[in-house]
């Protein structure tokens, strides 16, 4: 069992959780996530990691209220307990001085991109964080971007911080933030990870994305996590979660995304990142 | 005295076909006393048994056979346990007909001894008396083995260490231990209160059980090191195998490991009761011709499949799943389409499988295995229709440990090089065993493996300095 620190909704609908799971702590890294099992009929559910206390020996974790399972996750308390949570898994975010950084978060993203952000600065990068979301109520963390980088420029669609938009204008902000990044990092719902490839492919620019399919054991047993980079099969969870979105095969992902609709979403129909977009 | 020889083995009680495709329960009930006896007094009792020399862990069968014969059930289940530690398991799921049955003097003009299902009856007499001996746990030798795997050969290791007094923790990736005998066989043919009973045995004897722990990840095998005298690797061969044809990726598209998975450990049959969905689809095509290939048709008929088919590139003669196990998935319905090689998956614009394109097979010259191999019929396509596909054909270790050990020497197919008498790796202080050294084979092999390394794990062990 492990104990529930935190969990507290920080903007509607994502969630801080925090759990004590001291050999997770010790070990994980940006980039890397961990599963968890809500109750004892609960599914396995992976979530990235946003930041951790080896001294507490604790990990947070933020996430969004999508369906079944993360509402079970939003129930917790402070001192419930979980039956599972396993980690750290999935290959770490490679890590050295790239020279210019652009980090790319959205929704629970934004969450997961901050030890990125943060390792790519004491690494010696320029980095530059830009955060994206529907309106200005749902971004959050900005502070801790400010001290770890260059610049955090804010992107909304109704215009109520930073640009208006979405990450189609990616080029245009680019351009008229004067920023050259030699390689662009993007953490969020599949939707921003494919479209922010599109909008970098003609930039050629190396755009590495932390791809979030149907998950099991997470650690290579099952294959339910396989898509297709560059032509070859890979296994999410163990081969990455990161890979390059320019050699994604973005159709197959989002139709083997969809596989469990019918049982789990249907029945729900919640306000998913889906209809964002 | 001389008997009169009786060449018929008692026919196992079972659910009927009908009955049981619609449940989870156990299919083969179990022999009554009564039955157990009669089958067990057909044992002719041979001067130089044959059946023993078939037993990769050599159990003392005409030993426990002859305790039935005389009612002291308590005698033949202490006669197994000598040498065996899983007999529940091993009297359901072990391969016979292969091992001691295959050499069993009846067996040349009749039917062998039911041994399995006798072994299986001692174990089940012993877990309903409510006594279960327990032997002796030696005084505590201060040291500590960590030990990668709770299938198999794990936890026999874990039990022959315990009992020699060593501190022993168990590492399990997922959230419930047992291995395959938890993720993978189903509750149908080896329910899991049994695997559960005995691993509670073993931790009654003092092992430490950590789940939700992955080795190469969580820690690595240099860092159990740093706290363990010596670690034993017995992470299995989990790492599924596709077929590598188009369409593969489609949304329908199993691997056993998922399909099973998804039913055995995460409850999926009980959606939903228990969170994780599983489909139900009702034309089910399952890749393979092993035990795992019979689980997953057999568990998408109790899914609710109208009709599901095993396509199998050789044909019935080569099967390599349990006897028992290929004649109750017929009995059950189960289509088999043999000398058959799947070729091409076809799918829906909506990236849903729907037919698949095969190709007819005929057996040509043997190949290593002895078998014959098979040959594509010429121009012999045909397309069958499917909404869902299970690959059975195959696992390898995963590579997570390997990846994160150096030193530590893997063979071509990323199984672990380890000596075969002792489990020794070309790692000092590491010992490794079971699917994880020979790729995926059987529960008795990997327990034979557990039971080599165990004693040369305590040899080391007594042997080094403090
Ligand atoms: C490696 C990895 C890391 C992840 N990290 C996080 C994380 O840090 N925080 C977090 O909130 N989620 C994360 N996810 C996604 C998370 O696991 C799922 O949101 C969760 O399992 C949903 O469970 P549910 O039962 O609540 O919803 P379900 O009922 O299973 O799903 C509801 C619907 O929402 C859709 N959906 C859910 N999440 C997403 C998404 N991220 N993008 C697009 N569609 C989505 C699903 O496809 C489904 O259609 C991660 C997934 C992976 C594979
Ligand atoms: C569906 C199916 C049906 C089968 N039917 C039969 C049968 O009828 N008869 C028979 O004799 N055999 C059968 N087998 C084969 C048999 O189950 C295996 O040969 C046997 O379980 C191997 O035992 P093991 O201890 O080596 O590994 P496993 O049983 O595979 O156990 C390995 C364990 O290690 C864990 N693990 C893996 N990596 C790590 C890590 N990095 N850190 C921590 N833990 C880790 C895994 O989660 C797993 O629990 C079947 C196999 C399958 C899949
Ligand atoms: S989640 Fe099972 S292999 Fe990746």
């Amino acid at each position: 069992m492990y104990a529930v620190v935190e969990r507290q909704m920080i903007v509607p609908n994502l969630h801080e959780f925090t759990v004590e799971a001291p050999e997770v702590a010790e070990s994980v890294q940006a980039g890397n996530f961990v599963i968890v099992r809500p109750d004892e009929m609960g599914e396995r559910m992976p979530l990235s990691v946003a930041d951790w206390d080896p001294e507490a020996g604790t990990v947070t974790s933020i996430f969004m209220q999508v369906g079944g399972s993360t509402a079970k996750l939003a129930r917790l308390k402070p001192g419930d307990t979980i039956p599972t949570y396993v980690g750290p898994l999935g290959k770490e975010t490679k890590i050295e001085n790239f020279g210019t950084v652009l980090c790319v978060g959205g929704c629970y993203g934004i969450g997961s991109l901050y030890p990125i952000a943060r390792a790519l600065k004491a690494a010696g990068n320029t980095v530059h964080t830009l955060l994206e979301a529907r309106s200005s109520f749902l971004l959050y963390w900005q502070d801790r971007f400010e001290k770890v980088s260059d610049s955090v420029i804010e992107l909304t669609r109704d215009g109520t911080a930073g640009y208006k938009g979405h990450i189609s204008r990616l080029g245009e902000i680019l351009t008229l933030e004067k920023i050259k990044p030699d390689l662009i990092i993007v953490n969020g719902c599949t939707f921003l990870m494919m479209k922010a490839s599109k909008v970098t492919e003609p930039m050629a620019v190396k755009t590495i994305v932390n791809m979030n399919p149907i998950m099991i054991d997470g650690t290579g047993m099952c294959g339910v996590c396989r898509l297709t980079v560059d032509g070859n099969v890979k296994f999410a969870c163990v081969d990455g979660p990161d890979f390059d979105g320019h050699e994604i095969d973005w159709e197959e992902f989002l139709k083997r995304r969809q596989t469990y609709n019918p049982e789990e979403v249907h029945p729900l129909r919640k306000s998913g990142c889906v209809s964002h977009f | 005295m001389v008997k009169k020889i009786d060449y018929n083995r008692r026919p196992m009680p079972k659910q009927e076909p009908f009955e049981r495709i619609k449940n989870f329960d156990e299919v083969a009930l179990g022999y009554t006393e009564q039955l157990a006896v009669e089958e067990a007094s057909r044992c002719l009792g041979c001067k130089k048994p044959l059946c023993m020399d078939g037993c990769p862990v050599a159990i003392d069968i005409p030993g426990f056979v002859s305790a039935i014969v005389e009612r002291d059930f308590a005698a033949g289940i202490r006669k197994i346990k000598a040498t065996n530690a899983l007999p529940a398991v091993c009297g359901r799921v072990c391969p016979q007909e292969e091992q001691c049955e295959k050499t069993c003097v009846l067996g040349k003009k009749g039917e062998p001894v039911a041994i399995g299902r006798l072994e299986r009856f001692l174990a089940d007499w012993e877990a309903s008396s409510g006594t279960i001996e327990r032997p002796d746990v030696a005084a505590p030798t201060g040291k500590k083995v960590a030990i990668v795997g709770s299938g198999p050969a794990g936890v026999t290791v874990a039990n022959d260490l315990a009992l020699l007094g060593h501190e022993i923790t168990i590492f399990e990736a997922l959230h419930d231990a047992g291995g395959v005998l938890t993720y993978g066989i189903p509750e149908f043919r080896l329910p899991k209160a049994i695997v559960r009973r005995e691993v509670e045995y073993v931790k009654s004897l003092g092992v430490k059980l950590h789940l939700d722990h992955v080795v190469g990840k969580t820690k690595t095998i240099d860092k159990l090191m740093e706290t363990f005298d010596a670690v034993f690797v017995a992470a299995g061969a989990g790492l599924p195998w596709f077929l590598e044809i188009p369409g593969e990726n489609l949304n329908g598209v199993y691997s056993a490991n998922e399909y099973l998975t998804r039913c055995n450990l995460m409850k999926g049959f009980r959606f939903p009761e228990y969170d994780t969905p599983i489909k139900r689809p009702s034309r089910v095509v399952v890749f393979g011709g092993g035990n795992v290939a019979m689980d997953s048709a057999r568990t998408a008929l109790r899914l609710g499949a109208d009709e599901v088919h095993i396509v199998y590139r050789r044909s019935r003669q080569e099967l390599p799943a349990r006897l028992e196990e290929v004649e109750n998935a017929e009995e059950e319905g189960v289509i088999f389409d043999f000398l058959t090689l799947p070729v091409q998956l076809i799918g829906n614009e909506h990236g849903w499988l729907t037919d698949l394109e095969c190709l007819r097979m005929e057996l040509g010259e043997p190949d290593d295995s002895g078998r014959r191999r098979p040959v594509p019929i010429k121009g012999s396509e045909f397309k069958m229709k499917a909404d869902a596909a299970v690959c059975s054909i195959g696992n390898s270790p995963n590579p997570l440990i390997p990846m994160t050990t150096p030193g530590l020497e893997v063979g071509r197919k990323g199984n672990i090089v380890a000596d075969e008498e002792t489990g020794k790796t070309s790692r000092e202080g590491v010992w490794a065993g079971g699917d994880v050294v020979t790729g995926a084979a059987t529960v008795i092999s990997a327990m034979g493996a557990g039971r080599k390394a165990a004693k040369s794990i305590h040899e080391y062990l007594v042997n080094q300095k403090t």
